[in-house]
């Protein structure tokens, strides 16, 4: 191990240096508080800084790392999504008086688990990954203890999490029974060669693998806890829960098919098929059902991962820079749409605020109302938005690769979902609430705003920044 | 002589497992558990792991298991209730999908370990000593290492915060 | 395997449990002979020369009492904690030298049973599992104080057995092995790992007292506060069965520190294996002394300090043992580095 390793981890050391100080700083006989968030933030800033700008592309840490354009990517929009989602998150910690540097800290722990599973390079470093970002997302599920809903939550996701994790490390088991190395690079000499042991062994370690990813990111059948638990979570920590897993659940997966699996996933098409069309019809049509805002979120944000999954279907260079450029705008515009939701959780907190809690929200603070519209629209792929670039790339690319009748239901699932899209969006318009008191929008959470302008609306009307960003990233690795 | 002490070792190990899922009673299921364990680090002592055939006594039978121990007579879950001492297998679609799932994964490993080639081959000299542990655990996994150490750090702040009455 | 080796092991096998039996016989009386010294009284000495034989007697008297089974008790569970406390304690001394090796024709017999390669951890690997004895019998009994007895033990052995471990780190990080042949080796080139791990070797023997559940950390049995701890309900030769394996663990305890601070067999400026049979003879006498004294510290501490509070037990064990073994082993890290550069 030399300076070049030290100097490829250098984000994750900074952000673990900040969560450790962020720590420090609670346990003071006087913590300032107010400091905390703009510690993290700080961390998290230099860790983008040095994620971007520092070391040189390459295998690390006797070949458990690759830094490449790929992984600086994905490691830029989850640090710049972990940033968004304190900054969401502190107005709403402030106003429910839990603000504490655990929170913060633990954000920062999962984002280095982040960082650590899309740079892997083994898939011993991509199940620590995988717990890294877990284990905090755990106890941050359940950070209001004095909660029953997020005592729920918090246990429901640590127990579920633990199962798929047991199903992850068989598969992990199995691959390397099958090929006798964790490594991607070992394995997929030893698939493309046909040098394995045995074959089935390495499908069966797959499928595994997949069922592990699956839970992470809910696809459909392994979806119920969610929206179970984004719902009893706090609602600053549901942005994260719903979108940071996501990111790195499925960016990870992209790259581990691209470089290790690509010659055995003819036997996992059919699979993956189902899975897919499995998960976008459910989350749709259970979206459709719910009157609460947050489990309504929970639902779409299982129909997007089902959209998710065709990229993971056809993983070719198309379809892995739709993913990226949907998983961009997906992750920045849910986070917001989360924010805006938290906004609205007032008075009894147990209750969690209604398709009604909209009403009347046009009058109260129109540009709030804007830009949950704009967030809605975008997640519904209406057509100025980035959200329907994203899917017109997405089924492209997926339609190319021949799956007809897939992106047929796809494009029937988006038509269903513009109902419940649309639904707050009439009701902050048209029906007039009880609640007349203006609304401000917090200092912090304009960051998040201005994010979902610029990625929802800017990227929809200029897209080249965007998809020149995602096609340098993601011909790293396809 | 391996070969005897490896089935019997693998039944026990694989009955004791059924019999802590199948049990109702949680101590019961601590014992077996540990028991099971006891077997598995037969096992690896069968491949000449010592090192790590011990190290699965010493902390999973012996810190872990105890503390599993610890916490289910500290909740002392009573019998009072009228519960049934296995658990109820009788909701059929559980057992089916159990089922459905176990043949299914069987039938894909008792083929993929037929595939594997038979052939045995001599371990080399120290294999599985405290010295070629420590030199691949801090050469070429020493990431994973430290990351696990941080993984650690981590579950024990969260469980702290979630646990301590007052902070 | 010649029929020799059967032969030798077979013997060593023999020697060591008996030893280790007549021993514990021998702590039972020496307990209660050393306390009345120390308080001034005789203590039993009617049975037998000086009370010898009161061992054989109290053991008699185990064997014809009523042996009960509380109708509150869990039969399977309460059954099985005397076996799982009684079976490790027997069955660590097996992995510890407790001679010189002996010359016998052109066999080169160690005096031990088993040199396992992770002998250390082997040892640490059973009293850990000893562990669930304490606790299931207090479980298993089925009544409170029992069960009292039962928690304090899982969570103050575990609480010492990391303290415990990590003060071994230090030694076995200057001899670079885990079996007690090469800690013992070492020990004899360079001079006893008391010198050198002073803290360890504290941490260790505060450990151990914890470990054999001896006052100060007598906790688990506090009589005043748990009538009998664990084995309160136990009675007949189960109890006989806890009674024992605490003598046999603290033997156990005294053989562990020995070896690992105190050179085992070896005695200062003495060449044993130069010496040939007397040479072993010296090693084994000076292993005996060894051990024997660590066991009657035992008891003259126990006549000496008072019990710790639960309070301050876990204080200790967690925030001042459990510190210092980590500084050592930093300590211990730094100065093999130093040496390696020097």
């Amino acid at each position: 191990m030399g300076s070049a390793d030290i100097l490829s981890t250098l984000p994750e050391l900074v952000l673990i240096a900040t969560a450790l100080l962020l720590l420090v700083m609670e346990s003071a006989a006087e913590p300032h508080r107010e400091l905390l968030a703009a510690t993290a933030l700080g961390g998290l800033a230099i860790a983008l800084v040095t994620a971007l700008g520092y070391g040189a592309d390459g295998l690390y840490y006797s070949g458990m790392l690759q830094v490449d354009p790929y992984a600086r990517f994905v490691s830029a929009l989850a640090l710049v999504l972990a940033a968004l989602a304190i900054m969401v998150a502190v107005p709403y910690l402030r106003r429910t008086l839990e603000e504490r540097g655990e929170y913060y800290s633990l954000m920062l722990f999962a984002t280095v688990g982040m960082l650590l599973m899309v740079k892997a390079q083994d898939l011993t470093m991509v199940f620590l990954g995988l717990e890294l970002l877990s284990i905090p997302l755990y106890v941050l599920a359940g950070f209001y203890r004095h909660r029953s809903s997020s005592n729920e939550a918090g246990l429901k996701y640590l127990l579920l999490g633990a199962f798929a994790a047991g199903f992850f490390l068989f598969g992990i088991a199995l691959l390397y029974g099958s090929t006798g190395t964790t490594s991607y690079s070992g394995m997929a000499q030893a698939i493309n060669s046909g040098t394995e042991l045995s074959r089935v062994l390495t499908l069966a370690g797959f499928g595994l693998l997949l069922v592990g990813f699956a839970f992470k990111v809910a696809l459909a059948p392994f979806h119920m806890y969610a929206p179970d638990v984004y719902e009893g979570a706090p609602t600053s920590m549901s942005a994260f829960l719903s979108t940071g897993p996501k990111l790195a659940g499925f960016a990870t997966l992209l790259k581990l098919i691209a470089v290790v699996f690509a010659g055995t996933m003819v036997h996992w098409w059919t699979a993956i098929w189902i899975l897919a069309a499995l998960t976008m019809t459910v989350g749709n049509l259970a979206a459709l059902r719910q009157d609460s805002l947050k489990r309504m979120l929970a639902y779409s944000s299982v129909a997007h991962a089902g959209y998710l999954a065709l990229a993971i279907l056809v993983t070719n260079y198309d379809s892995g820079f739709a993913m990226l450029f949907y998983l961009t705008v997906y992750v920045l515009t849910t986070l917001a749409a989360f924010g805006i939701v938290s906004l609205l959780e007032e008075g009894e907190e147990s209750a969690m605020p209604g398709v009604e809690a909209c009403k009347g929200l046009a009058r109260r603070n129109p540009w709030l109302a804007a830009a949950f519209t704009l967030a809605l629209l975008s997640l519904a792929g209406f057509p100025p938005t980035a959200g329907f670039l994203g899917k017109f790339f997405l089924f492209n690319a997926t339609l190319d690769a021949g799956y007809l009748w897939l992106v047929i239901l796809a494009v029937l699932n988006s038509l269903v979902s513009v109902y419940y899209y649309l639904r707050p969006v009439v009701a902050m318009y048209m029906q007039p609430g009880k609640n007349t008191s203006a609304l401000p929008i917090p200092r912090m959470l304009i960051p998040a705003l201005l994010a979902l302008a610029v990625v929802a609306l800017g990227a929809g009307f200029i897209p080249a920044p965007l998809v020149h960003a995602t096609a340098s990233a993601i011909s790293a690795i396809l | 002589m391996t070969t005897a002490l490896f089935y019997l070792f693998s039944i026990f190990l694989l009955g004791s497992a059924l019999f802590v899922v199948l049990n109702r009673h949680p101590v019961y299921s601590v014992v077996m558990l540990v028991f099971s364990f006891a077997n598995l680090a037969g096992i690896y002592f069968l491949l000449e792991a010592y090192f790590i055939g011990i190290l699965q006594v010493l902390v999973y039978a012996g810190a872990i298991m105890v503390l599993f121990l610890f916490v289910v007579m500290l909740l002392n879950v009573s019998p009072e209730r009228p519960r049934a001492r296995w658990v109820p297998l009788d909701r059929w679609w559980f057992g089916a999908v159990a089922l459905v799932f176990v043949i299914s994964l069987g039938a894909l490993l008792v083929r993929g370990v037929g595939q594997l080639p038979s052939a045995r081959s001599e371990v080399p000299d120290g294999f599985g000593g405290i010295t070629q542990i420590a030199e691949a655990l801090f050469s070429r996994y020493l990431l994973p290492f430290e990351t696990a150490a941080l993984l650690l750090t981590v579950a024990l702040v969260g469980t702290v915060f979630l646990a301590k009455r007052k902070i | 395997m010649s029929g020799f080796d059967i032969a030798a092991a077979l013997v060593k096998v023999l020697l060591v449990f008996g030893v280790t039996m007549l021993t514990i016989m021998l702590m039972t009386l020496a307990e209660r002979r050393v306390s009345a010294f120390m308080q001034y009284r005789l203590g039993p000495n009617r049975v037998g020369f000086g009370g010898l034989l009161q061992p054989l007697a109290d053991g008699l008297k185990f064997l014809l009492k009523e042996d009960i089974i509380p109708t509150q008790a869990n039969r399977p569970i309460y059954l099985l904690a005397p076996v799982i406390v009684m079976v490790p304690a027997l069955m660590t001394m097996a992995v510890i030298p407790f001679g010189a090796p002996l010359q016998i024709g052109e066999h080169l017999v160690p005096l031990q049973v088993a040199d396992l390669n992770i002998g250390v951890l082997y040892i640490l690997a059973l009293t850990s599992v000893g562990v669930y004895g304490l606790v299931l019998a207090g479980w298993g009994s089925g009544s409170k104080y029992p069960l009292l007895g039962g928690l304090r033990a899982s969570a103050q052995l575990i609480s010492y057995e990391l303290a415990m471990g990590l003060s071994i780190i230090g030694v076995v990080m200057l001899t670079g092995g885990l079996t007690f042949g090469e800690i013992i080796a070492y020990q004899q080139e360079t001079g006893w790992n008391i010198w050198k791990q002073p803290l360890a070797a504290l941490i260790f023997l505060i450990a151990i007292f914890a470990e054999t559940n001896r006052l100060p950390f007598d906790l688990t049995e506090a009589e005043q506060e748990l009538v009998g701890g664990y084995h309160t309900e136990y009675s007949s030769l189960k109890f006989a069965m806890f009674y024992l394996s605490e003598y046999a663990n603290m033997i156990t305890a005294s053989a562990f520190m020995v070896s690992l601070f105190f050179g085992g067999w070896d005695v200062p400026f003495v060449d044993e294996l130069a010496m040939g049979g007397w040479g072993v003879a010296l090693s084994v006498l000076a292993f005996v002394v060894k051990v024997g004294f660590f066991l009657f510290l035992y008891i003259w501490v126990r006549w000496t300090f008072p019990r710790f509070r639960y309070d301050q037990l876990m204080r200790l064990g967690w925030k001042v043992l459990l510190p210092l073994a980590l500084v050592n082993v930093v300590l211990t890290g730094f100065w093999l580095v130093w040496r390696a550069g020097a």
